[in-house]
């Protein structure tokens, strides 16, 4: 399906990834690479994924845990000479590796990604407490105790200045209309879809 | 002679000169040590009223050779410009003042420093005569231009523009060369996006309807004889010989052969093309899809090969970059992704260079357009059963490829049609009289890639074509004077200078036709063409004390110095730079110019007043080439660098006008140390006379003999390569050698 050094996978990239259309523009100097700052962790740093992209790498690419290790720090759009959105491209292609079900199990950005996901497509609103509860029981019952302890201090420090509202657990607030929001994002996911099956066949 | 001469010095007390120095007893040492009848001072000699008063002398009749006391030669040279006298500068603020401390203690030295220079100017002037003309020039108003491509078009055309006639002899039967060969080119206009027509159909369409120029087809030049506003050029067959003022060689380049790549199957399958091979295929298409040579089928993928045997060091390949290539490769892979966007285009490059705004411009527009680009070195393309694969390592993801393609290009490189390398002729030819006696010398292992037939035919002592530099480009001085090749009113335009594109042919084109223009202009009243434009002096030449020994034929660096039947050098005034390497190189000192030779600089030298060797005041001659090392000077004091004091500062006009009498009568006049300082020299030379700084460290190299027979140590003399910018170095140059002296004693030959 996609083929070395062909153009499949790039165009398909520009045509499902956000900000896709840019990868084509970079110059592999290597500054990206450079200034991340967990760079020296990454399985493969922007610009080598960029050229990866490029080469026809789709299953390295997509399957890769490196673009889920951006924290979206802007060093390297700040210093790109072509200007790339580079923080946005490595977001795109996360969301589009999760899409095709590629994303790698077990990461933990994508697994705290997809509970903040989860918990505010359903109403509109974020609800604090909820995502909180489920981030820190994320890996299991035990280890939720432990960090729910360590985190208490901080916890009833929020609760006396009102920072925290115990009642949202009770389900909280959502916005307007969201049966409304939920049509929206129900439509965008087939408009996806159908881009994205054009390049399955 | 010297009585009809009539000496004046001016002495400037501005810019804080008469607060410094004793200006009295300067007046007075010009006139008792200097002998000039008239010695005044001025306030200001630089305002007007300062040069009227020099110029009322001269009206008068007072004086016929002048010493101006003030600033330094390079400044103020309007005020102090006067017609029909001879003028020496000596140099009171740069070279003594700004460069000396206002202290008690240093005060006597200045004011020794100054005398001396006072001294110097006088006795330099008393040895000027005032040059004019030799009457040997001619004007002609037609420039004849080799070559009829791009380069040769637009010159021409330039030409005429100005109002000056050309004519083009073109070897082939039609006008426009390789650029005519090109389906587009790359555009020369924001936002360089597409490319654009190769425009030669129009340009030659103005050349043929102007009627300033005269085109010859199917023509050669089979000999050209002459100098500037007289060459005579004979065009083959059946023209017959015509006079033209200048001449612009723009005979181009030809492609690198690539078949001597055969690790890039170029030759074994029609699918491997050059860059000129797919300009073909891209005609044929015209806009439509790019075919396959093989079959005929749509190329669906293309890999485009950057640096193909070039940037290599390996046998047989080019060792530059074109320059060009990158850009064409970009140019090309636009071709197809204009005609059709799915079709896949890479270009693996090690560097992609890309000249100027337009070009980094270009390269976005490209990958916009959905060229992609590797970095990645291609070790082979093989050709087996009717497909072609690219092997490459892709130095990004570290990885080998293996790359099928229907289609590939190599960016080959451009090798100039410079002609015949007169320098290996000339080696060639010494070697021969040299080592008759010997057997059969070794094998000569240079293999010129393009075989080489003359292209101008000059009836030159020194070889029928342009001198070459590196890699058979034809030399100029690369910063200062691009066109000016080492053959004066000769100029060098496009690849066959260094390798290029159109756009910078188009400049280049442009340049060499106004250099032409300013050579046929100066030669037609008898001046020097450049770098010292304007210059009426010329080498004369004392045929009595000649020894035929033809160093000045062999180390002028312009061959402008022919032979005649009798083994006599024969000077073409037209020809001549005036560098003065020829005074220089003459052992017997038969070669000087009215107002620069061997007395005059030699008279300079002995006048300083030598203290005896128990004066502890050692003197340092500095012989200061005037393009660089002395403006350096200036600037040295400009910036209020210090120097010692007991250096004399003597401007040459090239370091290879340097005579070793000078550097003997120096020393035997008892000079502790001697420095040269010249331009840079060797293939990356500054040199403004290209050769003559090389000469000079050449000469001088040979000196140590002569300082080891007197018994004196080797450091007394030293020569460097120095810059302009070298305002901090030139100050420690000199104060290094007084410490030198200081270390290894006086010279035992003072008087
Ligand atoms: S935004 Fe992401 S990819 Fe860019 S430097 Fe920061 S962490 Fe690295
Ligand atoms: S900084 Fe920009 S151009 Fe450079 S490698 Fe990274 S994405 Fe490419
Ligand atoms: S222009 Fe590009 S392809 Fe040509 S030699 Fe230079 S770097 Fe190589
Ligand atoms: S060496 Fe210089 S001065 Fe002498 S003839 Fe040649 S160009 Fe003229």
């Amino acid at each position: 399906m996609s083929e070395q050094y062909r153009n499949n996978f790039l165009r398909e990239v520009e045509a499902n990834v956000e900000e896709g259309e840019w990868v084509k523009r970079c110059m592999q100097c290597g500054v990206c690479s450079g200034s991340c700052p967990l760079g020296p962790h990454w399985e493969h740093p922007p610009q080598e994924l960029f050229m990866m992209i490029r080469a026809g790498k789709r299953d390295e690419v997509l399957k890769s845990s490196s673009m889920w290790m951006c924290t979206s720090c802007y060093n390297c759009i700040a210093r790109c000479p072509r200007e790339l959105p580079i923080t946005h491209i490595m977001h795109g292609l996360a969301h589009y590796a999760e899409r095709l079900g590629l994303a790698p199990k077990n990461q933990q950005t994508n697994k705290f990604a997809q509970r903040f996901w989860n918990n505010l497509s359903k109403t509109g609103r974020v609800n604090e407490l909820k995502l909180t509860l489920s981030f820190y029981f994320m890996n299991g019952f035990m280890a939720g105790v432990k960090m729910s302890l360590n985190m208490q201090k901080v916890g009833l420090g929020m609760l006396l200045s009102k920072r925290l509202n115990p009642f949202e657990i009770l389900g909280g607030h959502g916005c307007k209309d969201s049966k409304g929001l939920q049509a929206i994002l129900k439509k965008a996911r087939e408009i996806e879809d159908a881009k994205i099956a054009k390049f399955q066949g | 002679m010297a009585d009809k001469k009539k000496l004046g010095a001016y002495i400037c007390k501005g810019c804080g000169i008469s607060e410094r120095l004793d200006i009295d007893e300067l007046a007075k040492i010009a006139k008792s040590d200097g002998k000039v009848a008239i010695a005044k001072q001025h306030d200001f000699l630089c305002n007007s009223d300062g040069v009227k008063m020099i110029q009322a002398d001269i009206d008068a009749g007072e004086v016929s050779h002048i010493v101006i006391a003030a600033c330094s030669r390079r400044a103020k040279t309007d005020a102090f410009r006067f017609d029909n006298v001879a003028i020496a500068r000596t140099n009171l603020r740069e070279g003594v003042i700004w460069v000396r401390p206002d202290t008690e203690d240093a005060k006597e030295t200045t004011q020794e420093m100054a005398e001396d220079y006072i001294r110097m100017g006088c006795a330099e002037v008393k040895f000027m005569t005032l040059p004019s003309a030799s009457g040997e020039q001619g004007r002609v108003d037609h420039v004849l231009v080799v070559g009829g491509g791009f380069t040769g078009l637009t010159a021409a055309l330039e030409i005429a523009k100005a109002g000056y006639l050309a004519t083009i002899v073109e070897k082939t039967g039609a006008l426009g060369g390789t650029a005519a060969q090109l389906y587009k080119r790359t555009p020369v206009r924001s936002p360089f996006a597409d490319p654009q027509d190769n425009g030669i159909a129009d340009l030659i369409q103005q050349i043929e309807s102007n009627d300033k120029i005269t085109v010859h087809l199917n023509a050669t030049v089979s000999k050209t004889e002459g100098a500037p506003g007289r060459f005579n050029a004979d065009i083959s067959p059946d023209i017959g010989t015509k006079t033209f003022g200048s001449i612009i060689q723009a005979s181009g380049f030809t492609p690198y052969d690539a078949t001597q790549l055969p690790e890039f199957s170029y030759g074994k399958t029609p699918d491997v093309v050059d860059q000129l091979g797919l300009e073909a295929l891209a005609k044929e298409a015209n806009g439509g899809a790019i075919k396959r040579p093989s079959d005929g089928k749509e190329v669906k993928n293309v890999v485009f090969v950057q640096c193909a045997g070039q940037r290599s060091e390996k046998e047989g390949h080019l060792s530059y970059c074109s320059g060009h290539c990158c850009m064409t490769s970009v140019k090309q892979a636009m071709y197809f992704k204009d005609a059709n966007p799915t079709v896949d285009a890479m270009v693996i490059y090690t560097e992609l260079r890309m000249p100027g705004a337009a070009g980094e411009d270009f390269y976005r527009n490209g990958q916009d357009k959905g060229v992609t680009f590797t970095k990645g070195i291609v070790s082979e393309v093989v050709s087996e059963a009717g497909k072609v694969s690219v092997k490459f390592k892709d130095l990004i993801l570290n990885e080998e490829v293996d790359l099928e393609s229907d289609l590939v290009v190599l960016a080959t490189g451009m090798v100039a049609n410079s002609g015949i390398d007169s320098e290996i002729l000339l080696t060639e030819e010494d070697e021969k009289t040299e080592e008759k006696a010997e057997e059969k010398t070794e094998e000569k292992t240079i293999i010129p890639i393009v075989p080489a037939e003359s292209i101008l035919n000059l009836e030159y002592r020194q070889g029928p074509d342009l001198p070459q530099l590196v890699n058979g480009f034809t030399d100029s001085h690369f910063i200062c004077f691009p066109y000016e090749t080492r053959r004066t009113g000769i100029y060098a335009a496009g690849p066959v200078r260094r390798p290029m594109d159109m756009a910078q042919a188009t400049e280049d084109a442009t340049g060499a036709a106004l250099k032409a223009i300013q050579a046929l202009e100066n030669a037609g009243i008898g001046r020097a063409a450049h770098p010292r434009s304007g210059d009426l002096s010329f080498p004369i030449f004392r045929k009595e004390g000649c020894t035929q020994c033809k160093r000045c034929t062999v180390e002028c660096p312009f061959g402008a110095i022919n032979e005649d039947e009798k083994g006599y050098p024969q000077f073409n005034e037209a020809r001549c730079r005036r560098c003065g390497t020829c005074m220089g190189a003459c052992p017997v000192r038969v070669i000087s110019f009215e107002n620069y030779s061997v007395e005059t600089v030699g008279q300079a030298i002995k006048s300083v007043d030598m203290p005896d060797e128990f004066d502890e005041k050692p003197r340092l001659l500095v012989l200061a080439c005037e393009n660089d090392a002395y403006p350096a000077l200036d600037m040295a004091g400009m910036t209020r660098r210090e120097y010692s004091a007991f250096v004399r500062i003597i401007p040459v006009r090239c370091l290879g006008s340097v005579n070793t009498i000078w550097i003997s009568d120096a020393l035997n006049s008892g000079y502790d140390g001697i420095i040269l300082m010249g331009c840079q020299k060797g293939d990356d030379y500054q040199c403004h006379f290209v050769k003559g700084s090389e000469m000079a460290h050449y000469r001088m190299s040979k000196i140590g003999d002569t300082l080891q027979q007197l018994q004196l140590e080797t450091e007394r003399v030293q020569t460097y390569e120095i810059a302009i910018t070298d305002m901090e170095r030139v100050p420690k140059i000199i104060n290094d050698m007084a410490a030198t002296i200081e270390k290894i004693g006086m010279n035992p030959f003072k008087f």
